[in-house]
């Protein structure tokens, strides 16, 4: 009874507005709220770093001919000189969205076979430890990734790039993109060092995903007579298909962004954007990798800046599709 | 669980030693470096150690640290050097983060002095907060290196053979051109994989500015001569590799690969290098006796800004460079000073004997004097250090 009227008086008490501010749960609000507002202005200020840091490059050269030519020449960028625009970085978005592709090409439909191996098929003593594996993956450093790719990778893949390139290479029209020499350093060397890398990430997420599939739509599937394999389709990866586009997305937002690993074997071609995957190419984080250390000439750090930005660009709005895709499929 | 955790460890193991074995397998690039039969003989004997005396006085109150930065080449002698030196109560760090960073460092005055491996320019100058002496500190070759089966060491190249390599006007091994000056070698058909280095550098300069000299072809494909040569250029072909350990490492791995590093990275690479035609017409192995030709009859201007690529010696390397230490002419730390008077007399002069070791070329006699020479300038105040 005394409870009762206890809690009464606590909900009829009015809250003024110096109470909600001082108690803790205005206390926590403005924590919570200033954290927030930490990370936004983070992405905000380096946006506007990347920009004032460029601006020179900018104005000397106009905002949008960094965009209008695949030709990055630094070495013949004059201070007198505005047009033509010697810092191209058409074939840097190029060989970024290329490998990135190769990547996820490869890395997706492993990665989901990875993980529903893991959640339906594989023993049940077996589970743990392939999954330690797949996460075991996502631990090695990309400059080792980068190593293994110089001395392991371009040694085995020699073969299969030189195969490409002598019949598919030959071919009209499309043997364009596979044509030769192959010389290991390609984008297509980088973009399955990506896959690699991107693996243990698409895996991951699709085996949570996969792992909280309905039971009874699993029960289901099995009363109506299906068989393990059409189990899997119907109950597990048939509902989970945008979740996994958003766990492929995240993924790529890696991919989008690696540096030493690509810049290890890409061959780091800055010159023109290479028709073939076989060919050498580079990546907008090779080339600030490559050359911010030494960008002794007019422009050139500035140009490396807005390379920077346009990086940032790309990877905020890919990270938008993917909330926005994740988003819907926790919907469904 | 116990089991799986075992099963976890044993194939990370056996993970872990997959990547050792892989890592192995790439010391196999036969290196054979006896002195091709009809080449000059040069490199004969040993190169004894200078020797040089340091007669400056030792500057009292000088600090005991010093800050440099620059050139990653001259980054193990660098070390060397300030190791040995940290004897006298002095320590030198030195960051080896490139020549283009290490002339920025000077110029904003965050480092006590810098390393290039090409000299400043007047526009480079015309940033930095006063006068630069700039002091060459050793001499050393890049040299051509190659990854190509069946052919060792002392492969025939002049230069205009080589610059129409990197522009992809020969691009098989058995070309013509290349065969026509190796005629006792049976040259496979294997095509040709360029290397240069994707970062700026002082090595691409030395190689860029003896193919200006002596390629045509060269000079035309990068549209003239103030474009063919720098620290940077617009490679027309080719794989980037980063650092001179890049290109080494691609060299290594690629077979039919061709391109260019200091000599120090070929020896410990394991990596074949060719015999370059020189000036005079000699075909000329890169070693101390060549790196020390190549000085000879260059007249050095007062500044000490000069090229040592295609030296008109008949026994001079023709790719061969230096280093530049670069100090600010006019120092306002009397104690910095002094530090940096005793370090890089010191360095100019018993320094040299350890180059050697490192597979740098010690400077000649009248170069070093010109160095010391050079360092005298040093003023504190307007006032001058060494009287």
């Amino acid at each position: 009874m005394s409870a009762e009227a206890g809690a009464e008086t606590l909900v009829a008490r009015p809250r003024g507005r110096a109470t909600y501010w001082l108690g803790g749960d205005g206390f926590f609000r403005a924590v919570v709220t200033a954290c927030s507002a930490v990370v936004l202005l983070t992405i905000l200020a380096m946006v506007v770093f990347l920009l004032v840091q460029g601006f020179d490059a900018i104005r000397h050269y106009g905002f949008f001919s960094f965009l209008t030519s695949a030709r990055w020449a630094p070495s013949e960028a004059d201070p007198n000189v505005s047009s033509p625009n010697p810092y191209g970085i058409l074939q840097f978005i190029y060989g970024t969205m290329l490998t990135s592709c190769i990547a996820m090409v490869i890395a997706v439909p492993v990665a989901v076979s990875v993980a529903l191996y893991i959640t339906n098929f594989a023993p049940t003593r077996l589970r743990r430890g392939l999954s330690s594996l797949v996460d075991l993956l996502a631990a090695v450093p990309s400059v080792v990734y980068g190593f293994w790719g110089i001395f392991a990778l371009i040694p085995a893949l020699k073969p299969i790039g030189e195969f490409l390139a002598s019949t598919v290479g030959k071919v009209p029209v499309i043997g364009v993109a596979f044509s030769g020499p192959f010389f290991g350093y390609s984008y297509f060397t980088a973009g399955v060092v990506l896959a690699i890398m991107v693996l243990p990430i698409i895996a991951a997420v699709c085996r949570e995903i996969f792992a909280t599939a309905p039971l009874n739509w699993k029960e289901a599937a099995t009363a109506l007579g299906a068989t393990r394999w059409e189990v899997a389709k119907i109950a597990v990866y048939r509902p989970s298909r945008s979740a996994i586009m958003g766990a492929s997305i995240l993924g790529l937002g890696r991919a989008l962004g690696e540096t030493i690993a690509v810049t290890m074997v890409i061959g780091n071609s800055v010159l023109a954007i290479n028709k073939s995957i076989l060919g050498q190419g580079a990546t907008m984080a090779s080339v600030i990798a490559n050359e911010f250390t030494e960008a002794t000439e007019p422009f050139h750090l500035q140009a490396l800046f807005v390379v920077g930005f346009w990086l940032l660009v790309v990877a905020l709005v890919v990270n938008i599709i993917a909330r926005r895709i994740v988003a819907a499929a926790v919907a469904l | 669980m116990r089991t799986a955790t075992l099963s976890t460890t044993a194939v990370a193991i056996a993970l872990l030693g997959l990547l050792d074995a892989c890592g192995s397998t790439d010391s196999a690039a036969g290196a054979t470096n006896a002195s091709t039969p009809g080449a000059t003989a040069v490199c004969q004997g040993t190169t004894a150690k200078p020797g040089y005396t340091n007669g400056l006085p030792q500057q009292p109150n000088a600090a005991s640290s010093l800050s440099g930065a620059g050139s990653t080449f001259v980054a193990p002698m660098m070390s060397q050097w300030t190791s040995t030196y940290a004897s006298n109560g002095v320590q030198v760090a030195y960051q080896s983060i490139g020549s283009g960073a290490g002339i920025k460092q000077l110029q904003a005055a965050t480092v006590d002095f810098g390393d290039s491996d090409a000299y400043m320019k007047d526009s480079d100058l015309a940033l930095a907060k006063g006068p630069v002496l700039q002091i060459p500190l050793v001499l050393a070759p890049v040299v051509v290196t190659y990854n190509v089966k069946g052919v060792p060491s002392g492969l025939k190249l002049d230069g205009q053979t080589i610059g129409k390599i990197f522009t992809g006007q020969i691009t098989t091994w058995n070309d013509p051109a290349i065969q026509s000056q190796n005629t006792s070698l049976t040259l496979p058909s294997t095509p040709i994989a360029t290397v240069h280095r994707s970062d700026g550098s002082g090595t691409t300069d030395i190689f860029t500015d003896f193919l200006t000299k002596e390629s045509p072809s060269w000079v035309a494909s990068l549209g003239g001569a103030t474009k063919s040569r720098g620290k940077t250029v617009a490679w027309p072909i080719g794989i980037g590799g980063k650092g001179n350990e890049g290109v080494s490492g691609a060299v290594g791995q690629t077979d039919g690969a061709i391109g260019y590093v200091e000599l120090g990275y070929a020896l410990t690479q394991h990596l074949n290098y060719a015999d370059v035609k020189n000036k005079s017409g000699a075909y000329i192995e890169p070693c101390n006796q060549s790196v020390l030709a190549a000085t000879n009859g260059v007249s050095y201007p007062a500044d000490l800004r000069f090229d040592l690529t295609d030296g008109s010696d008949s026994h001079a390397y023709p790719i061969t460079g230096t280093t530049w230490a670069l100090i600010y002419q006019n120092q306002t730390n009397g104690a910095k000073a002094a530090a940096l008077t005793n370090f890089f007399s010191w360095a100019l002069t018993t320094g040299q004997d350890l180059t050697l070791s490192l597979n740098y070329q010690p400077l000649g006699k009248d170069l070093q004097q010109k160095c010391l020479a050079q360092l005298k300038k040093m003023t504190l105040n307007g006032q001058p250090i060494v009287p």
